[in-house]
């Protein structure tokens, strides 16, 4: 199972990748995740991978090959599509968040984004996962909102991921985590 | 495990008991995952050449000691760890250096491998976690053995790639007896030629070593192709070509062995090398007469995919991709909201001036629309550059010239250029951007912020008094955020006649201490789209579909720099 995380610098795609990679680890898998650190980090477009199953050897996913992307803004969906796979599915957060060459005009952001991925014949889940992590009591738990997403098609039996959710984010925000999770997890 | 764990964990269970390093991505987390251990005394050092210098310190007087660096720090600790090629170790000593293949977050590409041959030290490079963590702990019996620093080579994909490892316990041997032994430990010319002497034995011992190195593996699927490769580069082949070619992948890059290479070659149809960057396996395979197939079919630059390597080797084309038809506006990394950089480079660029600039955050600078930053190359190149600049073109170029550097790289090698300026009579400005942390690679401590790796207190470098003790009578203190007192002051010190040192103060935006209170929105019916507030770069602040300028609230933290740019009162906050 390929499953790539994708979003901007700061949107914490890397704790998200962290709970798939602790769910699959406790169900046995040979897990292999990808991060990014640094320069890369900083509000700029992000990718993490994980990887999972009986054998893994590349830690990275290329062009046609993933099975899911979890994308945390619309236009780092459609920067990544063409990582996915035929009849690999796409799970969208709608939030859009223009890049620094759209806010000087140098560019523009491209419209109705989610359209034009369908109309690739993708399969995509698009949830404002923005709202749902206000609503849970906390915008930054975005992440967890889509991970909860991610559990519902994961095959993964959810209390496990509910575990990874507990062990993987700080003590102080487990409750809003798993409310999070749970409002995602009820979406899909 | 990450990898960077990975071979912290294996430092650990190898008995070190000291370590030290300087921070650069992708090499960090090692030495912050050192630093959980209670029974390692660790440490951030002012630069990677101090680091290496203690950790040779500490080998010599029988500590296992470990020093960890980025590819480019490799090349300020390059002094001491080549000379401490000839001394050798008493007790065992590694040197981890983590490359930045495809640059993510580096200035350059350089091959580390080239230095182990250079210094003629032997190198090791794991191609997964667990392989980190055996490497490193077998990489301190190894240096005791042979009398040698071993030297550790990871890359990104390496060091910030996780997976599975299982933990041994620590094997401390205690600190090993030193006896005095200037002959070994003193490099002056007649003890250093019987030691280059010894190195030379040394280096066949070890290419011997190699031949039967359990790093060194052959897997042999009875294939007529072969693949000799090293590192991440093996995972990307074996993803690309399975059990369908016979590998023989070095664990040990050098020195290399030479028998194992040619069995491993002699009954095989074709051999390709694949490895990231440089050709330095392919090299030794032409030399010792193995004809491979290497450079010609696989890039010098940036990081390898399976496809490529299925496309060249089994001549399969890549796989079925979606197509985007439209332009995707790329997005490069940006200075964080509130970030206090910012208001500096909006200082900067609007006083017209040439910006000699250094590494860290703060290089975002030479990115629209702030476009400050006219030169980066490499750690405290901002201030000695700048001196350069200003010996080329005059001392009146000089008044519309500044240096900016952080806080932990005016540490780094800042100082020295600063002290030049002094001693050769520079007029030159440099503004130490001091965000009271070390940013870029994840907020470590530094001489500058008070507090150790552990976060225990200890004195800090007062920056002010360092400028004044060098030589420097202008010391000004500002902070950024008040726009026009900044201004002012950067226009004084410029225009001055003598060499000034600013110091740019506001805490990095990251920093748990950093409150900013509530997000800040932008009342529509006072704006009149002037734009000046989109002047400073700010990611929360765009253009929404009506073509209202407007504040992202899940960006915004309510720093409050673009209320200081509007002249109208239309940006406001919205709470406490």
């Amino acid at each position: 199972m390929k499953v790539m995380i994708v979003g901007v610098g700061g949107q914490g795609t890397l704790l998200a990748s962290r709970v798939l990679g602790a769910v699959a680890m406790d169900e046995g898998y040979d897990v292999k995740m990808s991060e990014v650190h640094g320069m890369a980090q900083r509000g700029g477009s992000v990718v993490t991978y994980v990887i999972y199953g009986d054998q893994v050897h590349s830690p990275v996913i290329e062009k046609g090959e993933a099975d899911v992307i979890v994308s945390f803004e619309e236009l780092e969906a459609y920067r990544w599509v063409s990582y996915l796979k035929k009849g690999g599915k796409l799970i969208v957060n709608t939030q859009k968040i223009d890049p620094m060459p759209v806010i000087t005009g140098e560019a523009k952001y491209p419209s109705n984004i989610i359209e034009k991925i369908k109309a690739m014949g993708i399969d995509v889940t698009a949830v404002d996962a923005l709202s749902i992590a206000t609503e849970a009591g906390n915008q930054k738990s975005v992440n967890i909102v889509l991970m909860g997403i991610m559990a519902k098609h994961s095959g993964i039996d959810c209390d496990k991921w509910i575990q990874a959710v507990r062990r993987t984010v700080k003590p102080q925000f487990v409750d809003v985590n798993l409310k999070a999770f749970q409002m995602g997890y009820g979406l899909a | 495990m990450l990898g960077n764990e990975a071979v912290a964990r294996g430092a650990y269970e190898g008995g070190v008991r000291v370590v030290s390093s300087y921070p650069g991505t992708p090499s960090t987390e090692i030495t912050e995952e050192i630093a959980k251990y209670d029974e390692v005394y660790s440490e951030w050092a002012p630069n990677e050449k101090v680091a290496a210098e203690v950790a040779i310190g500490a080998a010599t007087m029988g500590a296992r000691s470990l020093t960890c660096m980025k590819h480019v720090g490799f090349n300020v600790a390059a002094d001491p760890i080549f000379t401490v090629s000839y001394i050798g170790v008493n007790a065992g000593m590694v040197i981890a250096v983590a490359d930045d293949p495809g640059m993510h977050s580096s200035q350059n590409e350089q091959d580390s491998r080239h230095y182990a041959k250079a210094s003629k030290i032997p190198m090791l490079e794991p191609a997964d976690s667990r392989e980190c963590k055996e490497y490193t702990k077998k990489a301190f019996e190894l240096s005791e053995r042979f009398d040698t620093p071993f030297i550790i080579r990871l890359s990104t994909r390496i060091s910030h790639s996780q997976s599975l490892v299982s933990l041994e316990e620590r094997n401390d041997l205690g600190v090993r007896e030193y006896v005095k032994n200037p002959g070994k430990n003193v490099m002056m010319p007649a003890m250093a030629k019987k030691r280059h002497i010894d190195v030379e034995k040394r280096t066949l011992a070890l290419q011997e070593f190699a031949e039967e190195c359990e790093f060194n593996t052959v897997e042999d699927n009875h294939s007529k192709i072969g693949v000799i490769t090293d590192g991440i580069a093996y995972q990307y082949a074996k993803e690309a070509l399975g059990n369908q070619v016979n590998y023989l992948k070095l664990g040990m890059v050098y020195p290399m062995p030479k028998k194992l290479i040619q069995d491993f070659a002699a009954n095989l149809e074709t051999v390709y090398v694949i490895e990231e960057l440089d050709p330095v396996i392919e090299e030794h395979c032409r030399v010792i007469g193995i004809p491979v197939v290497g450079k010609e079919k696989f890039s010098l630059i940036g990081e390898y995919t399976a496809a490529q390597i299925k496309e060249v080797v089994l001549g399969i084309p890549a796989p079925f991709k979606y197509q985007v038809e439209e332009n995707v506006p790329i997005r490069p990394p940006v200075m964080c909201p509130g970030c206090p950089h910012r208001a500096t480079y909006y200082v900067l660029k609007k006083l017209g001036l040439t910006v000699s600039g250094d590494i860290g955050c703060y290089t975002l600078g030479a990115l629209a629309p702030l476009n400050s930053v006219d030169t980066c190359v490499c750690m405290g190149a901002s201030v000695s550059a700048a001196l350069g600049m200003e010996k080329a073109r005059g001392k009146e170029f000089s008044k519309k010239l500044v240096s900016v550097i952080g806080d932990s790289t005016f540490i780094h090698s800042g100082i020295t250029g600063l002290i030049d300026i002094v001693y050769n009579k520079g007029n030159n400005t440099v503004i130490i951007l001091d965000n009271s942390i070390t940013g870029m690679t994840g907020h470590q401590d530094n001489p500058t912020t008070g507090k150790t790796i552990k976060g225990e207190p200890t004195k800090a470098v007062d920056l002010e008094k360092l400028a004044h003790a060098v030589g420097i009578d202008r010391v000004r203190i500002c902070d950024p955020f008040d726009l026009e007192a900044f201004e002012k002051v950067v226009r004084e010190e410029t225009e001055a006649d003598e060499p000034s040192v600013i110091i740019a103060q506001r805490p990095c935006a990251l920093l748990k201490s950093v409150n900013y209170g509530a997000p800040v929105i932008i009342n529509q019916d006072k704006c009149k789209k002037c734009k000046m507030c989109m002047k400073i770069g700010c990611p929360a602040i765009f253009i929404n579909e009506e073509g209202n300028i407007t504040i992202d609230h899940s960006l915004c933290n309510g720093c409050g720099l673009c209320m200081r740019m509007c002249k109208f009162d239309a940006i406001e906050k919205v709470g406490k």
